[in-house]
């Protein structure tokens, strides 16, 4: 086989694995917002607060998951493994 | 497919390297000047300006309301002059992810902009934390112990870095998943359909960004320059 192609394989491959990164901060963010939504039934007239309190939290929960699309990225578009080619 | 950054003209070569005017230099061009234009055009209009407002003086006054209630309800009383620094960054990167509608690339899905707008607020936090705290600033490295001065200079450096990457990739994978869906539809249906990911991509996630770009560089000045151990 062409170790080539065998290098940009498995990087497309990891790519694919960290999508999981995903998986926590989805989690996470259906949490604040299950949260959020109880917080507002109980007290309707702090519905403002809550919201933008919990935008920030998905937000910071959030960042997790960018990077790992960012390692993504990286891997299909910039190819840093073929170096070792040249 | 193509969406990377393209290089439009080429300018000089400095060493090695070529450098180009590429894409996201011409959107941010693009994006200043319009606001600019829009400053400008306040500016002149702002003698005409009457106690009673009427009209585009009402837009005006509830835009700096909105930015004076903004900054009231993120930092203390001291800091309020401050908040035409955070206006204008919330401003700029609004402009710059709305700018994905009207068929520019967003400068905000380039990390160069992304990483300037985060060392600017870099800046500002160490600069406020220094002018405010002065000895308590040291004094916060080496809370509670002195143990921990690794873990608060590392926990320092990954602010602007988190801010960064956060607006990046949030914006960078809207222009992704536009691109593939431009290209994935033929060209008749190039006109509606690829709306819905502009109403979610551009609209909402681009204004929720910005928004959470300014708060949390509100926070991140704030707990630097003030005692929070006291």
């Amino acid at each position: 086989m062409d170790p080539k192609a065998f290098v940009l394989g498995l990087s497309a491959l990891s790519a694919g694995i960290c999508t999981l990164s995903g998986l926590g901060s989805g989690y996470g963010q259906g949490l604040a917002a299950g949260q959020a939504a109880e917080a507002v039934g109980r007290q309707p007239e702090a519905r403002g607060a809550i919201m933008s309190t919990m935008l920030i939290g998905c937000a910071l929960a959030e960042t997790c998951s960018i990077y790992g699309m960012i390692v993504a990225l990286i891997l299909l578009m910039a190819n840093p493994f073929m170096v070792f080619f040249n | 497919m193509n969406f990377s950054n393209q290089n439009l003209w080429f300018l000089f070569t400095l060493g090695d390297t070529e450098i180009y005017i590429t894409e996201t230099i011409l959107a941010t061009w693009i994006v200043m000047a319009v606001l600019i234009l829009f400053a400008v055009f306040v500016r002149l209009r702002l003698r005409s300006f009457k106690r009673v407002p009427t009209g585009f003086q009402n837009i005006i006054e509830t835009l700096i309301e909105m930015m004076q209630g903004f900054v009231k309800d993120n930092l203390d009383e001291d800091m309020e002059r401050h908040g035409g620094f955070f206006f204008g960054l919330f401003v700029f990167i609004l402009t710059s992810n709305y700018s994905g509608m009207f068929g520019l690339r967003p400068p905000t899905s380039d990390l160069a902009t992304t990483g300037a707008l985060a060392m600017m607020v870099f800046v500002m936090i160490h600069g406020m934390g220094i002018a405010r705290q002065k000895g308590k600033y040291i004094k916060s490295y080496i809370e509670p112990a002195f143990l921990f001065l690794p873990i608060n200079i590392i926990g320092e450096l990954a602010k602007p870095l988190s801010l960064a990457f956060r607006l990046f990739g949030n914006i960078l994978s809207g222009v992704i998943i536009a691109t593939m869906i431009y290209n994935m539809l033929p060209i008749v249906f190039r006109f509606l359909l690829p709306d819905v990911a502009h109403v979610y991509f551009d609209i909402l996630v681009g204004a929720l960004q910005a928004y959470v770009f300014t708060v949390l560089s509100m926070t991140f000045v704030m707990q630097k320059s003030t005692d929070i151990f006291s």
